[in-house]
C-alpha cells in the first residue's frame, strides 16, 4: 500500500468514524433509529469481533489447520478459557502471549 | 464548594439523620441535600448543575481514571501492533487520532498490510464502529441545544467509555446541559490523552520488540477479549457462530471482503436466531 493509499484510508477511516459519532447528536429530533437497524445492531458486535478472530486463529499459511500444531489456535483457546474465567481484557493480552510464546519456544508448530 | 451548596439548599435535615433515602434513588426528586463528605457534595453540586465548568471538568476526568486502565492496552497494542505491521510512528499516531477507535483501528490493520483498497478499508471501519450510532442516539437529547461546534466536539471524542461513564449519570440526576458538556468533555479528554499516550508507548515498545515476539497475535486476544462478553445469549451467539463459521469460508474472498461478508451472516443469523425465538414464545 503507497503512502498516500495509506493515509487516504487512515482519513477515510476518520471520517467515517466520525461522521457515526455524529450522527443522531446533529440530527436529533428529525430521525429515529429504524427498528430493523436497531435490532440488527445488536448483533454487530458479536458478530463482527468473532468474524476477525476465528481466521486468524484457524489459518496457518493461508490454509485451515486445525490440529495440535497450530499454535495460534492453542493459544487463542487458552485465551478463551482466561478471558471466560476472569472478564479482564489485559489478563487475557497477556496470559494469550505467554502461552503463545511458551508453546514457539518449546517448538510445539515447528 | 459546602457554602456553594447550602446556599441551594431548600430544607434541611435534623441532626442525626443520615443523607434522606430519596437523595440515592436515582433521578427523582433529589432536592434535598444533606452536607456529607466532600464527595458527596461534589456528587450533589454537578447533579444540579452547580459546579464551574472547570469543577465539572475535572470531576470528569477523575471519575474516568480506573477505566483508564483499562483502556491503554488497547492503545498499546494498537501502537505496537501497527509498527509491526509497517506503519510509521507517524501514520500510527494519525490513526489513533483521525479513528480514535482501538478495535476499529487494530482490526484495519491486516487489511492495510496485505494491501486492501481504501474503500474496503474504511468499510471494515464502520462495520466495527457502527455501534458508536446507538451512543450517538442514546446521549444525544444531552447535547440538545449546544451549538454545532461544541456538539462536533463531542462527537469526536464520543467513545465506548465515554459513554458509559456519562450517560447514567445524565439519565439519571437533574443535571443542567452546561455542566453535562464539561462533565462528559473531562471524561473524553481524559481517555484521549490516554489513548494517545498509549499509541506512542506500544509504537516504542513495538520498535524495541522489531518482530520475532509475534505481536501480530495481539490482535486476536484482544478481540477475543472484547467478543466474549458480547456474547450474552442464544441470539449473539448464533449471530458469533455463524458469523465465525462464515468467516473461515469467507477467508478467501477478493478485495480483503472476507471479514464485511462474514460480519453480515453473522448479523442475519442473530436476527433469525432473534425471530425464532420470538415465534416460539408467541
Amino acid at each position: 500500500m503507497s503512502t498516500l493509499a495509506l493515509w487516504l484510508a487512515i482519513v477515510g477511516a476518520g471520517a467515517i468514524t466520525f461522521a457515526l459519532r455524529l450522527s443522531f447528536i446533529a440530527l436529533l429530533g428529525q430521525i429515529e433509529i429504524p427498528l430493523v437497524l436497531a435490532r440488527a445492531l445488536r448483533f454487530v458486535p458479536a458478530a463482527v469481533l468473532t468474524a476477525v478472530v476465528i481466521p486468524l486463529l484457524l489459518y496457518v499459511n493461508g490454509a485451515v489447520e486445525v490440529s495440535f500444531g497450530n499454535e495460534r489456535l492453542l493459544a487463542g483457546l487458552a485465551a478463551v478459557l482466561i478471558c471466560w474465567r476472569t472478564r479482564s481484557v489485559p489478563l487475557t493480552l497477556v496470559g494469550g502471549m505467554v502461552v503463545l510464546w511458551t508453546l514457539q519456544a518449546i517448538g510445539v508448530g515447528s | 464548594m459546602t457554602t456553594m451548596i447550602r446556599k441551594t439548599n431548600e430544607r434541611t435535615y435534623p441532626p442525626g439523620r443520615t443523607r434522606p433515602r430519596e437523595a440515592d434513588q436515582l433521578g427523582k426528586g433529589r432536592r434535598e441535600i444533606w452536607p456529607g463528605s466532600i464527595a458527596q457534595d461534589l456528587d450533589v453540586a454537578i447533579d444540579r448543575g452547580t459546579l464551574s465548568p472547570a469543577a465539572a471538568f475535572i470531576a470528569g476526568a477523575k471519575a474516568i481514571v480506573p477505566v483508564l486502565l483499562a483502556l491503554i492496552p488497547f492503545g498499546v497494542a494498537f501502537g505496537a501492533t501497527a509498527t509491526d505491521s509497517g506503519l510509521s510512528p507517524l501514520e500510527a499516531l494519525g490513526m489513533s487520532v483521525f479513528v480514535f477507535a482501538g478495535a476499529a483501528q487494530l482490526a484495519a490493520l491486516p487489511l492495510l498490510s496485505a494491501g486492501a483498497s481504501v474503500a474496503v478499508v474504511v468499510l471494515t471501519v464502520l462495520i466495527i464502529n457502527l455501534r458508536l450510532t446507538l451512543y450517538s442516539a442514546s446521549i444525544s437529547p444531552h447535547f440538545r441545544r449546544l451549538p454545532a461546534g461544541w456538539k462536533g466536539l463531542l462527537a469526536y471524542l464520543l467513545t465506548d467509555q465515554a459513554y458509559a461513564a456519562t450517560i447514567t449519570r445524565f439519565e439519571d440526576g437533574e443535571t443542567r446541559e452546561p455542566d453535562k458538556r464539561w462533565y462528559y468533555l473531562g471524561v473524553a479528554v481524559a481517555i484521549w490523552v490516554a489513548f494517545q499516550a498509549a499509541t506512542v508507548t506500544g509504537v516504542f515498545l513495538g520498535a524495541l520488540a522489531s518482530g520475532g515476539w509475534s505481536l501480530d497475535f495481539v490482535l486476536p486476544l484482544i478481540f477475543i477479549g472484547l467478543a466474549l462478553p458480547a456474547i450474552k445469549d442464544r441470539t449473539t451467539g448464533t449471530a458469533a457462530l455463524s458469523a465465525g463459521v462464515a468467516a473461515v469460508f469467507c477467508a478467501a474472498l477478493p478485495l480483503n471482503l472476507g471479514l464485511i461478508a462474514a460480519a453480515l451472516v453473522g448479523v442475519i443469523g442473530g436476527l433469525v436466531a432473534e425471530t425464532v425465538t420470538e415465534g416460539r414464545r408467541k
